[in-house]
């Protein structure tokens, strides 16, 4: 029984293939509170995706900018909150239309908002005095009893 | 960091299997799209191998989709193999499975290819 979150908390470069470091320690702390391989799979994708976002459009790839990494733990959650230093991200997560793609009538990318939103249970982006955030949340559920 | 993908392509008549080894990223651009572009003329079928990809994210896919849409274009068939099951499972939900088949490994990739 937990009775106040366990926190651990990261502060991120704003270079990327450091959302690495933060998807591996989400990953790490999903296996210790006993979600299920694909349940930390979708997370470490999800977590990765944010991260890039606050890398690339919330700092805008400003190297004196930081992101910060919350990890909240409790009995039954882990919660994920992704924080930048700048204007944070646009909060719509657009439907990608492969078939658009493939005509060329969409770009390519802009798939990353998809993915968290598909990924995690909770998703929720927000603007605070200090930057934008992503909140990415995970619940222990049937999925990850064996 | 991410580690730099390296490809490296085994052509076989009008057959190229693209292997690829480490992160794809938007870095990769010249990994995945550049040796697609060096591919020989007389390519039909395309295997892309992900066997040896710990990771890739969103921008790396949107690379993929670019190959895809080349391919589409000449024509040429394209199958992936060796991606993970999460992978197979986000390839899938971002739809590139309705442009490309999605096989556990080279062997069936070559059956799919035909």
């Amino acid at each position: 029984m937990i009775d106040s979150p366990i926190i651990t908390e990261l502060r991120l470069p704003t270079r990327l293939g450091f959302e690495k470091v933060a998807m591996n320690t989400a990953a790490s702390v999903a296996q210790i509170m006993g979600f299920s391989p694909d349940r930390v799979d979708d997370l470490k994708t999800a977590v990765a995706e944010a991260c890039i976002n606050a890398i690339e459009h919330g700092n805008e790839m400003n190297e004196l900018l930081g992101v910060v990494v919350t990890l909240s733990m409790d009995d039954r959650s882990l919660e994920v909150k992704i924080r930048d230093e700048g204007k944070g991200v646009p909060s719509d997560a657009h439907i990608p239309d492969i078939d658009r793609k493939m005509a060329g009538e969409e770009t390519p990318r802009g798939m990353g908002m998809f993915l968290i939103q598909a990924l995690v249970d909770e998703v929720e982006y927000g603007q605070e005095t200090t930057g934008g955030y992503a909140r990415l949340v995970i619940h222990l559920d049937a999925r990850d009893e064996e | 960091m991410v580690t730099a993908t390296k490809t490296k392509v085994d052509q076989s008549g009008d057959l190229a299997v693209m292997r690829f080894e480490g992160d794809i990223t938007s870095t990769s651009e010249e990994a995945v799209l550049g040796y697609y572009k060096k591919l020989s003329g007389d390519t039909k079928k395309i295997l892309l191998d992900f066997s040896k990809v710990p990771y890739l994210n969103s921008s790396g896919i949107a690379l993929v989709i670019q190959v895809l849409m080349a391919a589409s274009k000449v024509p040429q068939k394209v199958v992936c193999f060796g991606l993970s099951a999460h992978f197979v499972k986000v390839f899938t939900m971002l739809g590139l499975a309705k442009y490309t088949t999605l096989e556990p490994d080279e062997a069936a990739a070559r059956t799919a290819v035909g």
